[in-house]
């Protein structure tokens, strides 16, 4: 089994050697995944394989592309009248995959959108990118180019009927554009503000027409199940969610890194052994698993496998699979406090429980964490939790992946909140020394 | 002053760029952040005047163009300097000592966060987080990203933009 067929996304590549150009990524056996389907295979038979590996969105969701894509299939009423779209707004902090993924596997991504595009019958294509990602975009830009020249993109591509339009849109950045429908307002020119729903973006997205939106890792799951065969791709997996997943660890350990590994390796063990450990001095105290919009897990959670069922049930999410790791030189509150200015900050400021209450959060936080904590803030804190984190309350998601964080951080570190207010002062800053 | 005194004229190449952002939409309109960006890497920010020229050039109000250029972060509606540094808040960063770097960065440069220095050199700001979680802490100048920045490489890297 080559190095490839174990990590098909990042398998191939060689950082010192920058973005994977078109022949070594042909010499490898790529766009072979899209010429077959698109010569051999009808859109419904892609769905279908893709449904049958069980490919789960990697953008944080885990919604099954599958399904997601059977939501818009077949023959659209005018020829082109469809979007795919990849969500390339890499902005949930604490993740660093797709940028890699984009800077040094560009193809990839082109073949999974090819694959996606042809699947639903779209002939129009973007990749939503960061405004801030420069070397993410002149690498895409340049495959592109590479892409176009060997008329895998265009018209008839692959000397089929089928035709391809890839752009790339530079965002104007906000955290926002990276929920689907704001992010679809983003591509139509205007603010990214989220979009009521229904309707959902396959029957109703980018300028009304059937859209899809997939993060970029998801689509860089689908040239190898389209290779390879779903039976592969699900025996990748160590437990019952099916093939690698890009793990990321930032924080205090020796080697932060990306590592592509089989979906639902331990968390001990990608801390341990492929994150090398904790740095001298610092005890692992908790960790964010899947990006600042995810709840802690703690020293009890540690030996779960990282797949989207185990977390779950954990009471967190895998989300994005990068973890940030929060060490025992960190105060709690006051990290609590900086992931709600963050979200504060961010918020689109449509409904008000978002606008209004993020900003409210946050000031608390600060007050608690500056020694000017009084009875009755926790409790505060956690009816705060409760109201502006209730699904049903805002257009989308925002406020309840910012409460997220705090609920468990109020859970699980609680007697540190309380001594902030008992004493008034943080214990943390005492402590503190120059690393 | 009549409108069209201050309604700054945009340039050839500015116009070019824009219209072939526009070929490729459904209407003009859709092409706003694109207009905004295309004419900020030409004049670094957006004035009123350029704004207004956008807008007309796109057919649609001013007030609405406005309403998306302050909206993103990427889009300058005030001057910056030769050279925007934005330094990452996040929380990896935070973990990874970020205000510290901010405060010795500010220190050095001589400016808070949201200012630009005398000379023009920097301007200064906070971002969120880079996607370099693992560079931690993390700063962008211009186009190029760095990290992770020990506090005394700061002069060094200055140095480098000028």
């Amino acid at each position: 089994m080559s190095l490839q067929d174990k990590q098909p996304m990042v398998g191939l590549v060689d950082e010192q050697a920058g973005p994977l150009s078109i022949s070594e990524y042909e010499r490898h056996g790529g766009y072979t995944a899209a010429l077959q389907a698109l010569s051999q295979k009808t859109p419904i038979e892609v769905i279908e394989l893709v449904k049958e590996a069980g490919l789960r969105g990697r953008g944080g969701a885990g919604f099954p592309t599958g399904l997601k894509w059977s939501f818009a299939q077949g023959e659209p009423a005018t020829p082109g009248y469809k979007y795919m779209v990849c969500n390339g707004d890499e902005m949930e902090p604490g993740t660093f995959k797709d940028r890699y993924l984009i800077e040094f596997n560009p193809h990839l991504l082109i073949e999974g959108m090819i694959l996606g595009s042809f699947a639903i019958q779209a002939e129009k294509a973007y990749v939503f990118l960061r405004g801030e990602y420069f070397d993410a975009y002149s690498a895409l830009d340049e495959a592109i180019k590479e892409a176009k020249a060997k008329n895998y993109l265009g018209k008839g591509i692959f000397g089929t009927d089928v035709n391809l339009d890839l752009r790339i849109h530079s965002s104007g950045g906000r955290y926002i554009c990276g929920e689907e429908t704001a992010l679809l307002n983003a591509l139509e020119g205007k603010r990214a503000q989220p979009r009521s729903k229904p309707p959902f973006p396959p029957a109703s997205g980018a300028w009304g027409r059937p859209t899809i939106v997939n993060n970029v890792e998801t689509f860089c799951n689908v040239p190898g199940i389209l290779r390879n065969g779903a039976q592969w791709y699900k025996d990748l997996g160590l437990t019952e969610d099916a093939g690698t997943k890009l793990y990321g660890i930032s924080g205090r350990v020796n080697k932060p890194g990306l590592w592509e590994l089989p979906m639902g390796t331990p968390i001990r063990e990608i801390v341990d052994e492929h994150a090398g450990g904790m740095q001298n001095g610092f005890k692992l105290r908790g960790i964010l698993p899947g990006g600042a919009s995810t709840d802690f897990l703690v020293e009890e959670h540690f030996d779960l496998p990282m797949d989207y069922a185990t977390i779950q049930n954990a009471g967190s999410r895998m989300g994005t699979g990068t973890m940030i790791l929060m060490d025992d030189s960190i105060c709690p509150v006051d990290l609590s406090r900086n992931l709600q200015h963050f979200f504060a900050q961010e918020s689109c400021g449509f409904c008000t429980p978002c606008r209004e209450g993020l900003p409210w959060v946050e000031q608390l936080l600060a007050k608690i964490e500056n020694g000017e904590g009084e009875e009755g803030d926790l409790e505060l804190l956690d009816q705060n939790a409760l109201y502006i984190g209730a699904p049903g309350n805002t257009f989308c998601l925002h406020a309840t992946g910012a409460i997220e964080p705090l609920q468990s951080a109020l859970k699980y570190f609680r007697e540190d909140f309380e001594y902030h207010i008992k004493n008034k002062t943080c214990p943390y800053k005492k402590k503190q020394v120059n690393h | 002053m009549t409108e069209e005194l201050l309604v700054a004229n945009l340039s050839d190449e500015e116009i070019a760029e824009i219209e072939s952002e526009i070929s490729h939409l459904p209407d003009r309109e859709s092409a706003a952040i694109d207009a905004l960006m295309i004419v900020q890497r030409h004049r670094g920010w957006i004035s009123d005047e350029s704004l207004q020229a956008i807008a007309r050039l796109l057919d649609m109000s001013a007030a609405k163009l406005d309403g998306i250029a302050t909206f993103y972060n990427l889009i300058f509606r005030r001057p910056v300097g030769r050279n925007v540094v934005m330094i990452c808040d996040s929380v990896s960063c935070y973990i990874m000592k970020a205000e510290s770097l901010i405060e010795k960065v500010q220190e050095k440069l001589g400016i808070q966060m949201g200012e630009t220095t005398e000379d023009d050199r920097f301007t200064l700001l906070p971002i969120v987080c880079l996607g370099a979680c693992d560079r931690a802490p993390t700063m962008q100048i211009n186009e190029e990203l760095i990290g992770p920045i020990e506090p005394d490489q700061l002069d060094e890297i200055f140095a480098r933009f000028t």
